[in-house]
């Protein structure tokens, strides 16, 4: 390959890897939040108390804006496909391009049209049908995730294809295979509850502020009561669903496991690595200082204390005997870190929540400053695990971006030159900076700002007015 | 690689035509209302007005973009491939216009300070402006052909995008858009706003029908030959080139609803036009007749092409039931004076911002 072309692969990576995670960033807010406010409302409808309507109207809008920028961002990720990856668009459309389709008419449309009949129709619509509305948003996006990751999960594991080989390219055998191979409903589920947690965590931080704030204490205390149940069902799903993943992966893309857990040669039994420290590369082939807990990898893989976990350079020598010269590591570093980073946040926010909820059972909560205050920074947690646990399974793939069948290196556009990507690289990174800024500044004016106020005696009941 | 109409790639074929209809139709008043926000609403509550009538419905109808490029990747790999590649740079105007429009839609009123509401109206009509412009140069592009070489890549550079013809077709919808914007106004609102929208639509209407029937003649003096499919391509520019004159006059005699129909079905009209000329095409390649890329060229399998019909005949009409459901919902006009009550937003200071 030349080194222009190595160069354009390159920018289209880093172009795809920083419009992906910055989407993602948006993504679990309007999955987690679009069902907590359903929650919230659906409170309200059943009860009639006014808090939850209050805080449906106030937690909506922290909501919408989100959507908003997740929307847009979203549109990019399906063009890139063929503008920065047509010979990958070519090769697999066959079987890729279904679950992109069908995601747009089955999921993307159910949630953006709702989402205008429920900002909007509050006053149009019966105030059963407006309860349906922010359900069929909370659907939407939920199935767009699962459509999503049937797409994902192909590319780690591909089912239900064959390879043509007058074309040579994946063609799709059954669609079946592909929308229920483990891999997608181990990810989904994961995916979801990270949703959850990131939701739990952010009504959290935004109660926290307002009971250190002395704001409405009444109000907030029940949203942070909510908020801490959600976090810690959350946590627990996305620490046990990812558990399962983890194992399933081990199986079907064993090199991003040894690569995660820093296993280098075979082991059997596997100990689990605490902290490794190899020498300064890209792909290592030892550790220089490993600390580990004997067995146990090995029972985390499998259930069983004995059982063979494969290592790094075996697996490099099966695979160039399988799939010819070449390096078929993933940066080490980058998987080992990813994983620890993602597992390590779930971990917390279990104990984070379970320490919160005693909190709230004795009554002290409202008082309980530093947890308080602790509670805002800590939002910034679930976005760093979203993040790192896609990096771990996106770089855990490398070099493959379909596993075994085709790789990244092959996959790039060549009709488009390094410099136009340059330009789009930066281009897009200018635009999204720019809107990260207004948006975290508008998100922190309405969290301010705070829900309005009560309705006073005698006033007619309320609706969920959003729209402005 | 040949084949027949009667066929799952010709069945495709006509989905990916009927799914650019549906967006052009929705999200084509959508880019004339931002096109002409700041011309039509003359203060701020008259722009909140014109706005209000598309903000419950904008972000409905840009999915049909969305299952547009998801329906190309799935049944047409190659064309999805090739058309998005080759045309890189336009396509990323595009989206770099469709996030800030987005965006300003839904922002534009969350801060009631006049820059901030000044900065986002310039981005919603900017935003509408580019994609308006550009997809009418997109589309003449594929049919009037760009190089594409042998192995089905696009071989040109930037500027082989940027021919007479094919900005001629640019200045052709963003024309159409507008007009199709203004008459959508005088349906959606009453008072000044509407009166200021009759005089735009009226204005429009000339340009609209003269660059539109111009790109259609260049195209088909360019294409090498009239045949059938020509001549029908003919018929269906015309009966587009009869429907928008009608909708003047409709729109002159204050039958609104009757004057967007004849619009709207302008407007799906010229794309079907385009859409009979171009087959079996999908990209005409200026380098070589041969090289051009064919629905047949570039299809999926016959088990994805099958499954996927399942699919979307299933979910098409629940699509459309709900969508058009969204219409009746909000078919109320809208007034510049009388604005829906709303929860107003309250600064740090507690007190209301907008």
């Amino acid at each position: 390959m030349s080194a222009l072309a190595v160069t354009t692969v390159e920018l289209s990576r880093w172009q795809f890897a920083i419009t992906i995670i910055y989407h993602f960033l948006f993504v679990p807010i309007t999955i987690g939040m679009g069902l907590f406010v359903a929650g919230l409302q659906t409170a309200w409808y059943v009860t009639k108390q006014e808090r939850y309507q209050r805080l449906t109207v106030f937690f909506g809008k922290i909501l919408l804006i989100n959507v908003a920028l997740g929307v847009v961002t979203g549109i990019v990720q399906e063009f890139q496909f063929g503008m920065n990856w047509a010979t990958y668009s070519r090769y697999v459309g066959d079987v890729f391009g279904a679950p992109l389709a069908i995601e747009g008419l089955v999921a993307f449309f159910l949630e953006s049209v709702f989402i205008g009949l429920w900002i909007f129709g509050a006053g149009r619509l019966s105030a059963r049908v407006h309860l349906a509305t922010i359900w069929a948003v909370a659907l939407g996006s939920i199935l767009s995730a699962y459509f999503i990751l049937a797409a994902n999960s192909w590319m780690q594991h591909p089912v239900g294809y064959r390879i043509n080989p007058a074309t040579g390219r994946a063609e799709m055998t059954s669609l079946w295979a592909i929308l229920t191979q483990g891999n997608l409903l181990e990810a989904f589920a994961h995916v979801i509850a990270a949703a959850i947690v990131t939701a739990g965590a952010l009504a959290l931080a935004v109660s926290a502020y307002h009971l250190m704030k002395k704001n409405e204490v009444e109000l907030f205390a029940h949203a942070a009561r909510i908020s801490l149940v959600v976090l810690f069902v959350g946590a627990v799903s996305v620490v046990t669903w990812g558990h399962f993943l983890g194992q399933l992966v081990a199986s079907e893309q064993p090199m991003k496991m040894a690569a995660a857990e820093a296993v280098f040669k075979n082991e059997k039994p596997a100990s689990l690595s605490l902290f490794a420290v190899g020498p300064l590369e890209k792909y290592p082939s030892k550790t220089t200082l490993n600390i580990t807990v004997p067995h146990l990898l090995s029972f985390l893989t499998d259930w069983h204390w004995n059982s063979e976990v494969k290592g790094v350079n075996d697996l490099q020598r099966d695979y160039q005997k399988k799939y010819g010269a070449g390096n078929y590591k993933p940066i080490i570093a980058v998987n080992y870190w990813s994983f620890r980073l993602m597992a390590g946040i779930g971990f917390l926010f279990m104990a984070w929540s379970l320490l919160g909820l005693w909190l709230a059972r004795k009554r002290r909560l409202e008082r309980s400053r530093l947890f308080l205050r602790l509670s805002i920074p800590l939002l910034a947690l679930p976005f760093i695990a979203n993040t790192f646990g896609w990096i771990l399974r996106e770089v855990g793939r490398q070099p493959w971006v379909v596993e075994g069948l085709l790789k990244t290196s092959n996959a790039f556009s060549r009709s488009v030159s390094v410099g136009a990507v340059a330009f789009t690289l930066v281009g897009f990174v200018l635009v999204y900076t720019l809107l990260a800024a207004i948006e975290t500044w508008l998100v922190i004016y309405v969290v301010k700002g705070g829900p309005a106020p009560p309705a006073g005696e005698g006033a007619q009941p309320k609706r969920i007015e959003l729209g402005y | 690689m040949g084949g027949t109409f009667l066929s799952l790639q010709g069945f495709w074929f006509v989905v990916i035509g009927v799914l650019w209809t549906g967006y052009l139709v929705l999200e084509g008043f959508d880019f004339g209302v931002g096109m002409l926000m700041r011309l039509i609403g003359r203060n701020d509550a008259e722009r909140k007005t014109v706005i209000g009538t598309i903000e419950p419905v904008w972000d409905g109808n840009e999915v049909w973009l969305i299952v547009a490029g998801g329906a190309t990747f799935a049944a047409f790999p190659s064309w999805y491939a090739t058309l998005f590649s080759g045309y890189y740079i336009v396509f990323f105007l595009i989206l770099i216009a469709l996030i800030f429009r987005g965006v300003a839609i839904e922002y534009r009123a969350k801060r009631s300070e006049q820059r901030w509401r000044s900065a986002w109206e310039l981005a919603i009509v900017i935003g509408s402006v580019v994609p308006a412009f550009l997809w009418g140069l997109t589309f003449a592009n594929i049919i009037h052909g760009v190089p594409i070489d042998s192995h089905g890549e696009f071989s040109g550079g930037l500027l082989d995008l940027f021919g007479g013809y094919a900005i001629l077709a640019g200045f052709a919808s963003l024309a159409l858009f507008a007009f199709y914007g203004a008459v959508f106004l005088t349906l959606r609102t009453t008072g000044e706003v509407r009166r200021r929208a009759k005089v735009f639509a009226i204005r429009l209407v000339v340009p609209a029908v003269a660059l539109v029937l111009a790109s259609f003649v260049w195209s088909a003096a360019d294409s090498g030959g009239i045949d059938g499919k020509w001549i029908a391509a003919a018929v269906l520019a015309g009966i587009a080139a009869v429907f928008l004159t009608l909708s003047l006059g409709l729109v002159f005699s204050d039958r609104d609803g009757a004057a967007f129909a004849a619009t709207a079905l302008a407007i799906c009209s010229t794309v079907a036009a385009f859409f009979v000329a171009l087959y079996p095409s999908v990209l005409v390649s200026s380098s070589n007749p041969a090289f051009s890329l064919t629905v047949f060229s570039t299809s999926s399998s016959h088990h994805t092409l099958a499954v996927m019909a399942v699919v979307a005949l299933i979910f098409t009409p629940i699509v459309l039931a709900y969508q058009t459901w969204t219409y009746w919902v909000f078919r109320a006009r809208l007034r510049g004076d009388s604005l829906p009550s709303s929860e107003l937003l309250r600064g740090p200071d507690g007190r209301p911002t907008a």
